[in-house]
């Protein structure tokens, strides 16, 4: 079983990408479920995935291909026989590899907006025509089957226009509390229902913990039940005058930010003084 | 009818391509996005609107211009949504207002009021669905501070579609923002000066060939070190007071030089420089740093970029012991001429609308002190300010007073 929840609205943007052969453009929250759906798209339709992370020093020409010009130098220097074909030296990136797939391809080009400011203009012709030239051999590497790109960004850069208007665009919202019951029931089917439903009360409140840095995401939660789980902590354990004394042992999973944890901590001090 | 339709998106100030529109027409001829109004919002805010934050500003002019027309589409009906009062956002509210708030009875009480004001009007004009606007009438309005006030979905008459972009869920991503921190990059980019410095970890495909060559074909691998930049920023930046209504384009600013130069320092003040400065706003009484220790810390290549809406009392600049928070022994000015002195490649970058400068007192008499150097905090007006800052400023020889 899947445990992969989509919504209507993202399976909407999903099928209308595919019909009309555009890439999709999806933002959101870290920890929402970007790159898993590329991966479950993929199983789903039973196509291969190329996957390109970006890091900062990503060049739009890797996804394409590179000339290895100092491998051919050394082997030239050893008389190697493969050195009169230039082809030998030219490595294939994943846009190449997604290109030339004998049937449709899924290509996820993970955390677009890492790399440099100019690397979206770059790809705009590619990904327009799912087509590039090689300057090297002179030959020209189109798609067999336009793969269906999927593009995510936590927003770190704006993208150019150029760029956005050839996509389409989903912006995937925080779950609301029914979808996130759905989610956690997906990953933890035997899980005793009650420390689900107050472990979902804290994590819902904690997010609408005013002045936090860093709002703890659904993998986050993930991660969280997993602790909590392991630990077969009676859900009585996570009422507020109880929360002072286990959360210290489970919210790494949960808070990132030192101010953060400091302010929780703060939080559950003075609800204690309170009730009492 | 669709065409109308992306003319009112583009007069609404959606940046909406030709291209775009294609995509839409071609997407609903081969039945993507049709049979229901619900599935053409989707489908058309995925081809036409790229940016979260423009979801809102879309929903209101779809909602303007579908209304009425639903029976272009077909409709399923159900109850109103509870949530409609949930959409005010208390954080987005300031000290102040909130202690107004609570002086009405607390947020809840007023969020009862609201309510039952919009029973009121809904009697009234019954099965209408304007935006009920609570400027004016109610405390969130108050002082100018937040001149959109809280606006609130209208219910429908109980016979209403439960419709997405009446709900507004995107209004908190609607910040009307004139510019994203894209722009201020770019803007920013001119200022640079770019030197090799650091691990050779490059290939030097130049040196590479020459060193080869002389070396008689034998392969002679040269690095060098990657082109940084390498200026030198100093941010001195107001907090706090009337800054408050600029935070977020000033934390716009701050994250794209951050990301841009990699020599970027950054300090606070508030309303006006004076004798000290500060790193940590939550330390800003025990951590500071004096003036003096500033100027010699930082050498004169360091380009000074102050940012404040310098909007305050003129005596705040002018005057010794004008400070609002503490007695200071030397006016601002003279703190701002000295600054001026060593860090001569410096200007004001102002996140109030150029057309109060001239009306606000204490602007004008701030861009007179900085000779004019002062430019809007947008795209524009940075790259003006790059440009000021690439010659010094000529201060006059002796000091003000």
């Amino acid at each position: 079983m899947s445990d992969y929840i989509i919504t209507d609205e993202l399976q909407q943007a999903v099928d209308a990408a595919l019909t009309l052969e555009r890439p999709l453009l999806v933002k959101g929250e870290p920890g929402t479920g970007k790159t898993q759906l590329a991966l479950e798209i993929a199983s789903k339709l039973n196509a291969p995935l190329f996957q390109w992370h970006i890091k900062s020093t990503t060049r739009a020409h890797q996804g394409l291909y590179e000339y290895d010009a100092v491998s051919r130098l050394r082997d030239s220097q050893l008389g190697e026989d493969s050195v009169n074909d230039i082809s030998n030296y030219i490595l294939h990136g994943v846009l190449w590899d997604a290109f030339t797939c004998d049937e449709r391809a899924v290509v996820l080009i993970d955390e677009i907006d890492k790399a440099d400011i100019e690397f979206p203009n770059d790809l705009l012709q590619e990904l327009d025509r799912m087509s590039f030239d090689v300057y090297e051999t002179r030959e020209t590497i189109s798609a067999k089957h336009r793969p269906l790109v999927i593009i995510t960004s936590n927003n770190e850069k704006e993208l150019p226009d150029a760029f956005l208007r050839r996509c389409f665009f989903h912006y995937i919202e925080f779950p609301d509390k029914d979808t996130m019951q759905k989610i956690v029931d997906a990953h933890y089917p035997n899980v005793k229902k009650d420390l689900i439903q107050s472990a979902l009360e804290v994590f819902f409140d904690l997010r609408e913990l005013p002045g936090l840095k860093k709002k703890p995401s659904t993998s986050e939660l993930l991660d969280w039940l997993k602790l909590l789980i392991a630990d077969d902590l009676p859900a009585e354990a996570l009422a507020a005058n109880e929360l002072r004394t286990v959360l210290p042992r489970m919210h790494g999973a949960l808070l990132k930010n030192e101010q953060d944890v400091h302010l929780f901590e703060r939080l559950i001090f003075l609800h204690k003084q309170r009730q009492r | 009818m669709l065409l109308d339709f992306f003319s009112a998106l583009r007069k609404g100030g959606l940046p909406i391509s030709t291209t775009e529109y294609l995509t839409l027409v071609q997407g609903l001829s081969r039945n993507v996005g049709t049979f229901s109004l619900n599935n053409f919002y989707q489908f058309s805010r995925m081809c036409l609107i790229k940016d979260e934050s423009l979801f809102d500003r879309f929903d209101t002019i779809f909602q303007a211009y579908w209304e009425g027309r639903e029976q272009t589409f077909d409709l399923q009906f159900d109850g109103i949504p509870d949530e409609w009062l949930k959409l005010a956002n208390k954080d987005a509210l300031t000290k102040e207002q909130m202690e107004q708030v609570e002086a009405l009875g607390g947020f809840d009480k007023l969020m009862e009021t609201l309510r039952k004001r919009m029973e009121e009007q809904d009697e009234e004009h019954h099965g209408g669905s304007k935006w009920i606007g609570t400027r004016g009438t109610s405390p969130f309005g108050h002082s100018g501070f937040n001149p959109e006030g809280v606006r609130i979905g209208g219910p429908g008459s109980g016979k209403r579609a439960v419709k997405v972009w009446e709900q507004r869920r995107y209004r908190d991503f609607d910040s009307s923002r004139e510019l994203g921190t894209r722009n201020f990059k770019l803007a920013l980019r001119s200022l640079r000066k770019l030197t090799r410095d650091g691990r050779p970890d490059k290939l030097d495909l130049d040196g590479t060939i020459q060193a080869t060559a002389n070396n008689a074909g034998l392969l002679e691998l040269k690095m060098q070190a990657e082109r940084r930049n390498a200026v030198n920023v100093l941010l001195l930046l107001d907090v706090g007071g009337s800054m408050d209504y600029h935070a977020a384009l000033c934390e716009k600013l701050f994250s794209a030089a951050r990301s841009e130069f990699k020599h970027l320092e950054h300090y606070y003040f508030h309303n006006f420089i004076y004798e000290k400065v500060w790193r940590n706003n939550s330390r800003r009484h025990t951590e500071t740093l004096s003036l003096p220790s500033l100027i010699n810390t930082y050498g004169k290549q360091y380009k000074l970029i102050l940012v404040g809406d310098a909007t305050m009392s003129p005596y705040e600049i002018a005057v010794p012991g004008g400070s609002v928070e503490h007695w200071n022994e030397e006016s601002g000015a003279k703190w701002l001429y000295r600054l001026q002195q060593h860090f001569a490649n410096c200007v004001w970058l102002n996140p109030e609308k150029p057309d109060y400068w001239d009306t606000t007192p204490s602007i004008r008499i701030t861009k007179e002190l900085m000779k004019g150097r002062m430019f809007n905090l947008s795209a524009d007006g940075i790259q003006q300010a790059i440009d000021a800052l690439k010659t010094p400023i000529s201060t006059a020889p002796e000091s003000p007073e």
